[in-house]
């Protein structure tokens, strides 16, 4: 055990802020230079990566309880608020770094491949080095307003790369949607911000936790709303109902930008968001309680969309929803690491399967692009029977799709399986009712996750190939540059999970050769062990079985059994499904319309808010801005220029005019002089 | 003695003031001019009698005065009138609205 410094710290933030400055001035001065933003891009992260892991290197052969605050300059001196602009390590920001840095250095690399022919290729990577950037000063940074600053940023940079190809309309609004929608839980984050200032009188993070327990009473009013706002922001953000909206839309960009940001990193910082400020949750046990109610929500409904998607895309879209909804049931139940630890996987396996698509759209869309057929390379309905063209990328997406899934001993299995026991086990005190139907719905997702994860497989890969015959023949696998991405993250996405697996699961005879190691939980106690000293204090011990009897071993074992089965019977159905192209297909009938049109929810939300917001906007415009507003001041103008009109008459041009003027005036003065 | 020729300088100043503002000619309006001065300054030289002998002095600063002033007056008349013919300022009204 020996003293840990913090190595080369800013500039793992610093980095990819260089590179943005390097990407950025080539987008401008030379757009066509290709070589610079392929070096430059991937390098930047590349070297960010592996500081980041000479880091955790050092930190893993220390012992390190308080967290590492490096303060550069005062930031904000005003009054009693005092903001440095400060980097905060400690272990969760550290493994957040790791995540962040290490697949997107996989995407960055596999975007030289799949962005190869685009015009805006050193714009493309200027954006992507600047999001990376933003997302570090969103995990490091060590107050809420700096996170604060990370926030906003990923959020443009979100905005900057869904609206990529902005010539086309569609993709253009889908940006503006996710800003807007993002800024509904933007004012949750700084009235949370607002309110922690006002009754702690400061917003660095180490500060906060520790004046919290003393300062707000448990489940008292203040952390409460403290809390909820909070979880307003990491709605927005982490695409949960009700803003969850923008999150299938934002599918316009280019899809390493779904893969890195809309699934692996930015997304899920709602998720650290809660985790970080675990002290707060813990000390609002309401507030817990909708993370968690939400969470589940979330995580079910999504996956019910899921089932519909014809758009390769939009499912693996909605199963982000649904995983970030997994997320927010475990950080939510109180189980932090666990929470943690299925973002760390999910990152893995989501963005294999996002690169595993954006491949599949590669190989569709050169395909389409040889014979000039104006299909959608996006529909699956148009795929079918890939696995003959593209053996890696078939190969690499099962692993995730098995992970996804749940199944042992894929990295899915062990994280999933935790936050459903967690909420089983949290499943105690004032809320358990609430708690044993959120793991009743979180079994339930995780069925149908199981479903719609086969299903997408099926119809790409497997049956009859519906690309066409002259088609068919440009179908190939794609390059080295972008296949090896993917099979790094499905090593990943296979090995991922064994950092943490449970006691229980490592007892038990065949599924116990991993060795045991429940590491993460270990490794992130430094940062859990206050929430779960509050709670501990405030709620009876935790349940020993779950609601319906058996303990943690026992579930983990049949949620194994019913992923695997899941995944059997979904190969037979989708499996015996004839499947026409998309041009050819029947529009979806019943409740399968329903789910293909995703409940909806868009017409309800146009018609409840948004018509109304522009309809008042209009009326605002024409009667109160265009009629009360300008109609005052340009009163007033129309008011002087009468009267300016009636005092210019006086002035005739004519002396006699003007003398006779003076005239009455000196009579009117010696009348007033006289009498 | 001295409110007689005040009230002689009133009545003159008044048919001065009265051409100034009733007629168009200008060399009427001149002649008009000058009798509103010629009004003051035989109020000057009727108060002078009573108050003092300044208001003789300032008598010849104002005559001084007015012929400087007819003379560059009646400059531009001329210029005027070689300008549109006529001295009708009728027609000369282009510093107006």
């Amino acid at each position: 055990m020996h003293h840990f410094e913090p190595f080369l710290l800013g500039a793992i933030v610093l980095l990819p802020l260089v590179g943005f400055a390097v990407n950025g001035l080539t987008a401008f001065l030379a757009p066509e230079r290709k070589t610079i933003p392929t070096v430059v891009g991937p390098a930047v992260l590349a070297l960010a990566f592996v500081i980041a892991l000479t880091n955790f290197v050092r930190m893993l052969g220390a012992e390190l309880h308080e967290p590492i605050v490096r303060s550069y300059w005062s930031w904000m001196p005003v009054g009693s608020l005092q903001i440095d602009a400060a980097l905060q390590l400690d272990q969760l920001s550290m493994l957040m770094t790791l995540i962040v840095t290490g697949v997107g250095t996989l995407i960055h690399i596999f975007s030289v491949g799949y962005m190869k022919a685009d015009p805006g290729y050193a714009r493309y990577f200027a954006y992507l080095n600047l999001f990376v950037f933003f997302m570090l000063v969103l995990v490091l940074g060590a107050s809420f307003p700096l996170m604060f600053v990370g926030w906003e940023g990923v959020g443009l940079c979100s905005y900057l790369l869904i609206g990529f190809w902005y010539k086309e309309r569609k993709n253009a609004d889908a940006g503006k949607k996710a800003f807007i929608v993002n800024r509904i839980g933007d004012f949750g984050f700084i009235v949370a911000m607002m309110l922690i200032f006002s009754n702690l009188g400061t917003l660095d993070y180490v500060e906060v936790f520790d004046a919290a327990p003393a300062a707000f009473a448990y489940g008292g009013g203040v952390i409460t709303a403290i809390t909820l706002f909070l979880f307003l922001g990491a709605t927005g953000k982490s695409a949960q109902i009700p803003l969850y909206v923008w999150l299938p839309d934002a599918m316009a960009g280019p899809t390493p930008v779904s893969a890195l940001i809309h699934a692996a990193t930015m997304v899920t910082a709602g998720v650290y968001m809660v985790a970080r400020a675990g002290v707060l949750f813990a000390l609002a046990p309401v507030s817990q309680v909708v993370v968690a109610g939400v969470g589940a929500l979330t995580a079910l409904f999504a996956a019910t969309i899921g089932l519909a998607q014809y758009d390769i895309k939009k499912v693996l879209a909605y199963s982000t929803v649904s995983q970030l909804g997994y997320m927010f049931i475990g950080v939510g139940v109180g189980a932090f690491a666990a929470g943690v630890f299925h973002l760390m996987t999910h990152a893995f396996f989501k963005a294999l399967l996002f690169l595993g698509s954006g491949a599949v759209i590669h190989a569709m869309h050169e395909a389409f692009h040889h014979t000039h057929k104006d299909w959608d390379p996006q529909d699956m309905r148009n795929m079918g029977g890939l696995r003959k063209y593209m053996p890696v990328t078939f190969w690499t997406m099962w692993i995730a799709t098995l992970a996804i899934a749940g199944v042992w001993p894929f990295a899915g299995f062990f994280s999933k399986d935790e936050i459903i026991w967690q909420a089983a086990a949290h499943a105690v005190g004032p809320f358990a009712g609430w708690y044993k139907a959120i793991w009743a719905i979180a079994l339930l997702a995780a069925v149908l996750t199981a479903f719609y994860m086969t299903r997408m497989m099926v119809m790409t890969f497997h049956g009859e190939n519906r690309t066409g015959a002259a088609e068919r023949e440009h179908l190939h696998e794609v390059p080295a540059v972008m296949w090896v991405p993917l099979a790094v993250l499905a090593v990943l996405s296979v090995v991922g999970g064994w950092v943490n697996v449970p006691h229980a699961i490592a007892d038990l005879p065949v599924l116990g050769w991993i060795p045991t190691s429940e590491w993460l939980h270990e490794w992130l106690h430094p940062i859990t062990e206050h929430a779960d000293e509050i709670m501990a204090a405030n709620l009876p011990a935790l349940a020993e079985a779950a609601p319906l009897g058996g303990g943690e071993a026992f579930w983990a074992i049949t949620s194994f059994a019913i992923a695997v089965a899941v995944i059997a019977i979904a190969f037979r159905i989708v499996g015996s499904r004839q499947y026409r192209p998309a041009v050819e297909s029947p529009e979806p009938v019943g409740l399968a319309r329903l789910l293909y049109n995703k409940w909806y929810i868009d017409e309800i939300y146009d018609a409840v808010v948004v018509r109304p917001v522009v309809n008042a906007s209009k009326a605002l415009w024409r009667f109160v801005d265009q009629g009360i507003i300008d109609g005052t001041v340009n009163g007033f103008g129309y008011a002087s220029r009468a009267l300016g009109w009636v005092g210019s008459r006086l002035q005739t041009g004519q002396l006699n005019t003007y003398a006779f003027a003076v005239a009455i005036g000196v009579l009117i003065l010696l009348g007033f002089v006289a009498f | 003695m001295v409110t007689n020729s005040l009230v002689l300088a009133a009545i003159l100043f008044s048919i001065g003031v009265l051409g100034v503002v009733v007629r168009r000619n200008a060399i009427i309006l001149f002649l008009c001019i000058e009798l509103m001065l010629n009004a003051v300054n035989l109020a000057f030289v009727a108060l002078s009698r009573a108050v003092g002998i300044e208001g003789q002095v300032f008598v010849f600063f104002v005559m001084a005065v007015a012929a400087a002033e007819a003379a560059v007056g009646l400059a531009i008349v001329i210029s005027i009138f070689r300008h549109s013919e006529t001295v009708d300022l009728k027609n000369f009204n282009l510093l107006r609205w």
